[in-house]
Parts: C-alpha cells; sequence; structure tokens
C-alpha cells in the first residue's frame, strides 16, 4: 500500500512501485487533468510538482513521490501563482486544443515560484521542455509575462 | 476511488439504450456522473438534466431553450482546437441575441441528415470549411428560434412583433415597458408556427461577430476540469494497448503471450488479423505487457519498401506516367524565352497530435458504446456496424473534445480497430495508442513529386508556366465520388491550378501514383495547398531571382487585377520593413503569397542561419484577408498556430520508411518546434466585407515557403527538399567542427548530428 498526498489530500494506492506517477493519478486516483503525451520526458504534457518542482510524471515511478507533496494542475489553482497564471492564460485566451496547457501550466508555475520576474530566456529554458502541437508558443510567453507583472500586454478578449 | 453509475430516469437505463431513448437522448447524453473525488464530466450534467424530461424549445437542430433558462447550442462541427465551437455558437448566439456567456456547447451527435457539412457531404470537420459553410446556415437558426421566441411574446401581450426587440435572451416590448425572458418563453414559442425564414441582421448591427470574444472551451482547459477522449472512464473500464503490424499490409502470424499474462495487472491478450492488444486495469500495466509479447509478424508484400524507393518510383511517374490536366491555357510550347526548371520533393508527414490516438469502446450483445473524438462521427457509426454486426440505430458515438487534429481524426481506422478489440471482452475498454503507434500507424500526408518551369520574356516576365505534380489521391479512399471525370483529384492541384498571378499560358497536370497498397494515406493540416503553395511561391522566388528582380515586386507585377491580394502583399510587406534597410550577412527576408480556402494571405519571415547551418526564425508578418471575420482572436490563434505547425514540418519533420517500417518513434525523432524556437507573431487583419473565407489551415500553407525563401535570402542556397537539410546551409566547416567536439553529446540536436556525420 502505497500513500500519496496529492494537492493536500491523503491517497492509498495499490500499485506496483515501479508505474509511473501518471498512471497512477489518471488510471487509479481518476485525476485526468494531467495529461500522456510521449511517455520519454519529451514533451511535457504529463508535468506535475513534487515539492514544488517541476517533474516528468510518465517517467517518474510512483516510489520516488512517496514522502513528496504532489501538486497536480487539478491543486494548482489553489496557490496564489497558480491562479494567477491560469487567468493570465483565460484573458489571453491561450488555449487552442488546451491538451498540453495542464503541463504548461504546471511548467509556468513553477518557474514563476522559483524567478517572479523571468526573463525572455529563463522563459525559453522553463517551458522548452513543453510541446504544444497546436503551436500557442507566443502566447504562452505572454501570459507569464502577465502573470509576473500583472501587466496587461495583449488585446484581452471580452468575457 | 468509486465510480457510480446514475441512470437517467428511463425505464430502459443509459447502458441499454433503446431505439427511442437514442432518438430522445439524440446519443449525446453520457449517461452517467461521478459523484466522487475532484473530477467531473464538464458540460455534460447540464445534458442529463435538460434531457430528464425539462420542457424545452427545441426549434431546429442547433438550438435548445429550457424554460430553466439554459440555452444550449448544438455544434455541427467539431471543436479540436481551432475554435470552432466559438465561431460557430457566435453565429448562433448573435441572431439569437444571447451572449456567449450565456450558452451551452453541445457536441452533435452523429447524425449525417442534421449535421453534415454540405462543403465536404459528409458530417465532418475538415477542410477549413467550418464558418464558410455555416456562416448562412447557422444564423438562419438563430434567427428563426428568435423570430418563435419574439413572436410568443408578442401573442402573450397582444402587440405587434415589430414592437418588440431582444437583448440578452429578455424580449421587451418598449411601448409598456413589459420584458419577457427566453425561458418564460420557452414552453409557448414551441406552439409557434415556424417562419419559411426569418430576418436576418444587418452586419452593421452584429454584438459578437467579429469581436474578440472569449472562447467558450477554455475555462476548463486551464484547471484539467474539460474530459479529452483520452480522459473517459465507464464503470467496468479496462484500459489497452495494441501493436499492429509495424510494415503496411502485414499480418499476424503467432504470438507468445506468456510473459505478458505473467505481468500483474494485465487481463486480456487480443488478436486481431494485423495488430495484437494487451488489456490490463490500466495503461502501464497494458503497456507493460505489450512489452513482454513476441509477436512473429508476417511483414507482407511491402516488407522490404525503403523512402528511396517511393520517391525512385515517384521520379519514374513523373517522367513516364500519364498526366491529368487540371488547367490548360493558351500553349505553354510555343513560348520562346528563358527556361527556368526545378524539381521539388516533399516528404510523407505524420499528424502527431498532442493527445494520442485513443477510443472507450463498449460492445453488448444488443448495443455498441462509442466515446470518441472525431472529425468524422457518422463514419464512427459506419465501422462499429460494420465489426459489431448491429444495426445502426444500436451504435451510439459520444464525441469528445480533440487534443488536435489536424486531419488525423477524419480516419475512423483506429475506431474499428478499438471495436474489434472491445468485442472480444465483455467490458468496456479504453485502447490508448503509444506515442510510438500513433507515429508508426498514421495515416500520412502523401509524398510528392513536382517538376515545375516557366519561361521568362526579354522584360524577365514569366510567359509560360508548366507544373507537373506526382503523388498518391487521399480524396480516392476519403470520398471517391468528390473525384473529378477525368480522374483528377482537384486537391492535388489546389492553389496550383488557380494561382493569384496573370498568367498567359500555363499547364498544370498531375500524375496518380498511389502508395503502396496498405500504406493509408490523409489529410494533413493545409492539404493539398500546404504541399503546392510551398511549390509554386518557392518556384516564383527562384523566377524573381533568375530576372534579376525583387521579390515583392516581381510578385506585384504578376498579379495583375487582383486587389485582395495586392493588399496583403503590401499590407504585410510594409509593416514588415520589405526593402527598407540591408539586413546583416546571414540574415534573410522571405515572403510568400498566396490565397488558400478562401482567404488572401502574404507572410514575411525573418531568418539567421548560423556559420553552422542552425536556422533562427526572427520575425514573421502576416497579413490576411479572410473576408468578414466572425473572432478576430481565432484568426489570431490560427495564424500563429498554424505557421509554427508548418515550420515544424519543414525544418524537421519527415516520415522515412527501412525494410517497409516507419523509422520515427517519438518526439525525440519526429522533432517539432519547441517555445525557445518560436519568434515573435504579428498578424494584421484586413478589413473586410467579402464572404467569410477559411482560416485554419491558411497559415501551414505559408509557413514553408515565407521560410524557405528567408533561409535562400540569407544563405544564396535554394532548397527543393523538405525537411530542410541543414548540412546545405554550413558556411563554415572549421567553426561547426569546432562547436561540435566542443559539445557534449547532450547538447547536439540530432540534426547537426547528421551534418557532424558528413564532415568527419
Ligand atoms: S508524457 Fe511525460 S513528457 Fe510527454
Ligand atoms: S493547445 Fe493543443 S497542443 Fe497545445
Amino acid at each position: 500500500m502505497i500513500v500519496l498526498s496529492i494537492n493536500g489530500q491523503d491517497s492509498q494506492v495499490e500499485v506496483p512501485e515501479d508505474m509511473p506517477l501518471l498512471w497512477v493519478l489518471r488510471d487509479v486516483i481518476g485525476l485526468t487533468g494531467t495529461k500522456f503525451g510521449c511517455g520519454i520526458a519529451q514533451c511535457g504534457a504529463c508535468t506535475v510538482h513534487l515539492d514544488g518542482q517541476p517533474v516528468r510524471s510518465c517517467v517518474l515511478p510512483v516510489s520516488g513521490a512517496i514522502n513528496k507533496k504532489i501538486t497536480t494542475i487539478e491543486g494548482i489553482g489553489a496557490t496564489d501563482i497558480g491562479k494567477r497564471m491560469q487567468q493570465a492564460w483565460l484573458g489571453i485566451e491561450v488555449a487552442q486544443c488546451g491538451y498540453c496547457q495542464s503541463g504548461q501550466i504546471m511548467s509556468a508555475t513553477a518557474l514563476l515560484a522559483q524567478t517572479p520576474q523571468p526573463t525572455d530566456t529563463d522563459i525559453d529554458r522553463a517551458m522548452s521542455g513543453n510541446l504544444c502541437r497546436c503551436g500557442t508558443y507566443v502566447r504562452i510567453r505572454a501570459a507569464i509575462k502577465q502573470a509576473a507583472t500583472g501587466q496587461i500586454t495583449l488585446p484581452q478578449t471580452i468575457a | 476511488m468509486a465510480i457510480r453509475v446514475t441512470p437517467v430516469e428511463d425505464g430502459d437505463g443509459p447502458l441499454n439504450p433503446s431505439r427511442r431513448e437514442l432518438i430522445k437522448r439524440g446519443g449525446l447524453v453520457v449517461a452517467f456522473i461521478w459523484l466522487s473525488g475532484p473530477m467531473r464530466a464538464w458540460g455534460m450534467a447540464e445534458t442529463a438534466r435538460i434531457d430528464q424530461g425539462q420542457p424545452q424549445f427545441a426549434p431546429n437542430a442547433f438550438v435548445r431553450v429550457g424554460n430553466d433558462g439554459s440555452v444550449q447550442l448544438v455544434m455541427p462541427s467539431i471543436e479540436m482546437g481551432q475554435g470552432a465551437y466559438t465561431g460557430q455558437a457566435t453565429l448562433l448566439a448573435e441572431e439569437l441575441d444571447v451572449g456567449l456567456d450565456q450558452i451551452t456547447v453541445e457536441h452533435a451527435p452523429p447524425n449525417r441528415k442534421l449535421y453534415s457539412n454540405p462543403m465536404l457531404g459528409e458530417q465532418a470537420t475538415g477542410g477549413s470549411t467550418t464558418i464558410r459553410y455555416c456562416w448562412s446556415t447557422l444564423r438562419n437558426a438563430g434567427a428563426a428560434a428568435r423570430y418563435l421566441l419574439v413572436s410568443a411574446a408578442a401573442q402573450h401581450w397582444k402587440v405587434d412583433p415589430s414592437q418588440c426587440t431582444v437583448a440578452r435572451g429578455v424580449v421587451t416590448h418598449a411601448p409598456s415597458g413589459r420584458t419577457l425572458r427566453y425561458a418564460e418563453l420557452a414552453d409557448a414559442a414551441a406552439q409557434v408556427t415556424p417562419p419559411d425564414k426569418a430576418p436576418l441582421k444587418s452586419p452593421s448591427d452584429f454584438q459578437l461577430i467579429g469581436k474578440p470574444l472569449r472562447r467558450v472551451d477554455t475555462p476548463g482547459k486551464v484547471d484539467g476540469s474539460l474530459p479529452f477522449g483520452i480522459d473517459i472512464r465507464v464503470p467496468g473500464m479496462k484500459v489497452a494497448t495494441v501493436q499492429a503490424c509495424p510494415t503496411f499490409g502485414g499480418r499476424l502470424v503467432s504470438v507468445d503471450d506468456t510473459r505478458a499474462r505473467a505481468v500483474p495487472g494485465v487481463l486480456a491478450v487480443v488478436k486481431l488479423d494485423n495488430a495484437v492488444a494487451v488489456i490490463g486495469e490500466h495503461f502501464w500495466a497494458a503497456r507493460q505487457g505489450l512489452d513482454a509479447l513476441d509477436i512473429h509478424w508476417d511483414r507482407g508484400a511491402n516488407g522490404k519498401l525503403t523512402t528511396e524507393q517511393l520517391f525512385k518510383d515517384l521520379a519514374e511517374a513523373s517522367e513516364h506516367g500519364t498526366p491529368i490536366v487540371g488547367r490548360d491555357v493558351g500553349h505553354v510550347d510555343g513560348v520562346s524565352g528563358k527556361l527556368v526548371s526545378a524539381t521539388y520533393q516533399l516528404p510523407m508527414l505524420a499528424h502527431a497530435t498532442m493527445e494520442p490516438i485513443n477510443t472507450v469502446v463498449h460492445v453488448r450483445p444488443d448495443a455498441c458504446e462509442i466515446w470518441v473524438g472525431s472529425q468524422v462521427p457518422a463514419r464512427c457509426v459506419d465501422v462499429a456496424t460494420k465489426i459489431t454486426g448491429l444495426p445502426a440505430e444500436r451504435i451510439v458515438v459520444h464525441n469528445q473534445y480533440m487534443g488536435g487534429g489536424f486531419g488525423r481524426r477524419l480516419f475512423e481506422d483506429s475506431v474499428e480497430q478499438a471495436v474489434a478489440i472491445a468485442k472480444q471482452v465483455d467490458y468496456p475498454v479504453k485502447v490508448i495508442w503509444t506515442r510510438e503507434e500513433d507515429i508508426a500507424q498514421d495515416r500520412y500526408r502523401p509524398a510528392y513529386y513536382d517538376r515545375i518551369s516557366s519561361t521568362l520574356d526579354g522584360q524577365g516576365k514569366p510567359v509560360a508556366w508548366t507544373h507537373r505534380t506526382t503523388g498518391a489521391s487521399v480524396l480516392a479512399t476519403f470520398a471517391p465520388s468528390a473525384m473529378g471525370k477525368n480522374g483528377l483529384d482537384p486537391d492535388l492541384v489546389e492553389c496550383a491550378a488557380d494561382l493569384p498571378y496573370e498568367m498567359p499560358n500555363m499547364r498544370v497536370e498531375w500524375v496518380r501514383h498511389d502508395m503502396p497498397s496498405g500504406l493509408a494515406v490523409g489529410w494533413w493540416r493545409g492539404v493539398g495547398s500546404t504541399h503546392n503553395v510551398f511549390v509554386v511561391e518557392s518556384f516564383v522566388d527562384e523566377l524573381a531571382h533568375a530576372a534579376g528582380k525583387d521579390p515583392v515586386a516581381f510578385r506585384k507585377s504578376m498579379l495583375g487585377d487582383n486587389p485582395r491580394a495586392l493588399a496583403v502583399l503590401e499590407l504585410a510587406t510594409q509593416k514588415a520593413g520589405w526593402g527598407q534597410g540591408a539586413l546583416p550577412p546571414r540574415h534573410g527576408r522571405g515572403v510568400a503569397l498566396a490565397a488558400p480556402f478562401g482567404s488572401y494571405l502574404c507572410v514575411v519571415v525573418d531568418v539567421e542561419v548560423s556559420p553552422q547551418g542552425e536556422i533562427s526564425l526572427r520575425r514573421a508578418v502576416t497579413a490576411v484577408d479572410c473576408g468578414m471575420v466572425v473572432n478576430p482572436n481565432t484568426v489570431e490563434a490560427q495564424i500563429q498556430g498554424g505557421l509554427v505547425f508548418g515550420w515544424s514540418a519543414a525544418l524537421y519533420s519527415g516520415i522515412t520508411l527501412k525494410d517497409g517500417a516507419v523509422e520515427q518513434r517519438n518526439f525525440n525523432d519526429y522533432r517539432v518546434m519547441r517555445l525557445n524556437q518560436t519568434p515573435p507573431m504579428e498578424v494584421h487583419i484586413v478589413h473586410s466585407k467579402e464572404q467569410p473565407g477559411g482560416i485554419g489551415e491558411t497559415a501551414t500553407v505559408m509557413a514553408m515557403p515565407s521560410l524557405l525563401n528567408a533561409v535562400f535570402a540569407a544563405t544564396g542556397v535554394r532548397l527543393r527538399t523538405l525537411p530542410i537539410d541543414r548540412s546545405a546551409l554550413v558556411s563554415d566547416n572549421n567553426a561547426l567542427k569546432a562547436a561540435l567536439s566542443a559539445a557534449t553529446p547532450l547538447d547536439i540536436p540530432s540534426d547537426v548530428a547528421s551534418v557532424a556525420r558528413m564532415l568527419v
């Protein structure tokens, strides 16, 4: 029996220790906001936080998450930075298909937690592991800057 | 975590839908709700509530007004990121006079009669047709519903309907100041006789159309709550993953599953003619089981196929095959002058949608239920009928949001396979393809081989033009009846036969050369236009160079009377600063102009090419005239994303075959652009009163030639084969060698490594 702390709640799961956290979240616990894109740490769709650090859950054995605080896209809105990031994402209307965006927001939130005022180079470094086939990259960059500065840089869509 | 089922209130129950029930529910209802845990079935609870017997006003296939105040709009196209739901909801809401924040949207059920796209002759989403075909249909549907609601109010007040106005779903009788909400009118409106045609607003009265309104589908895309097909979980469901024969047309001979069955959590191994699936308690068990199989394939007739052979065959067909004429104007043969000729080659491409292929299927003796994100939902019913032998009315397809389509989900092969797997077990199965399977078993954009030539007169003006393209037809299998009488597939000459330029003598033709049988081809974002505009606009650049003219001035001189093309050309080049000052060495600016999908675009790209041949995009400026704009925010997003999609392909993507199998496996060797490689992009939308044109694929069409023309401007090297071969762009071999020897292996992108192999 493995006990995981996910978004502030403990869950008990009966799974092999080498099972990647991604599949424990999605198929066992039912938290499907974290996505499968490649399974080999190439796309970032499966990004979650482990004690605030972004990790690719598709290659992280669940045993590596024991005694750590796991945060997923379902829980990130409970943090101040996560909330701001989600709002910037909506304000700039980043998402197209949206499939990559859970991972994008998790990577972006971890960046801002460590680097409150990121430069373009910081953004390049933190975000280039997250693929987006819809090509929303320019808006991702703009949304991170908006969340960081609170300054609205692009014309905002109306509700 | 417990998953419990709450049946809708009907004797038949959700898992045993009768025909009556299916009709009533329109096959739409997800007949369960999650009772525990943090997940919720996004947007679906509403459906269940409405369909549990609340009276509603449903004047047509698209509008539902409940007497509880709910307004549901049924979306005939599907949402795969392109903004279709927002655009279509806007058209309906505009004429219905409700706000986009007051409505919910629903996926249309499979129903060709109600939801076919007349431009495609099928209930299909593709070809950048969504707004074009719905522009009138959906506004009429909204206007008709509004007419009935207003009539109901006027009858209630015993006043003339012309004295009533509507705003945000509230009808007002101005002279008396009385108001009624749509919710209060829904029941009465259902009794009013529908009009033949209700009046439409004049564009100057539009409240929503043309505004950058918030997308209707995004709130659930920033908190993980919106489910895609891959996120569907139904009671008792197990998870499968599959491997099909790596060679096309090959078959399964035998499989030793002893080790697979020993994997904890593996439940079953299912054999198909050409594939093996492993079903497990979760994906991880299934995946490990699949890896533990010992499979023996009959590799079939294509077992030795290589990409080199494929292009050899294409070249041969181009030379000796029988061309079908797509356009023949004047006399190309008798023209004298300076002849310029070139040969272009385009690779097979995979879609690599971010959401890997998946389907949830439950096959029961009397019914089959499918959850899938599909661009062709009615075809999913067809294949399920074929595999299960059940009549169509016993098949329920719940369409889902898609994590990208790009043409991949116009094919139902994976749904057919999933039904065949699920048929062999008595529980629901979610079949998920690994990324490796997704790339190895795609419906590939075919490879093309194009020979093109033009004759320049004494002033450097092109006076004759011939273009012979050679490649496979997608249409021939996708919609055979749409093929031309002479056997022409119009897709093959799209944007080649209809140039934006004046050309007194021209012949455009196609030599059909299908892929070896078993190697299925498919639509890929931008379809024929993506292929042809790359060839045409690269070649126009070559001609400008041969004529010693500036590429923009050269294009202008060829335009003749084409004001919309001229306007985007002038706007984009002016905003990009074309011709204003020299660029630094190894920097270049490229232009492309075309009119794909009923829209006009000009894209100007700036690049820098390092001495080692690495390309950095610096800036992109687009001008677009897509007629009347429904949502400028969507137009801008589709241009930005479409460019990245096209550049990705030009820079990296190519599917190659060795021993009959696809060599690429995952995003490590089927590379796509990343954030750090994406330049700032400007999008300028031309104000236009023309009919709406397409938008979703247009920028992908423009991306490749604008980039390649910029690379030529930077390096003087004309690349005619995609993807780009960086080794051809190296200006300083010693610098490259030094950089490579200083770098650790991890620093070296795989494409640079291939350059290195050539040098060392
Ligand atoms: S699924 Fe984990 S990085 Fe792609
Ligand atoms: S929004 Fe579709 S993959 Fe990023």
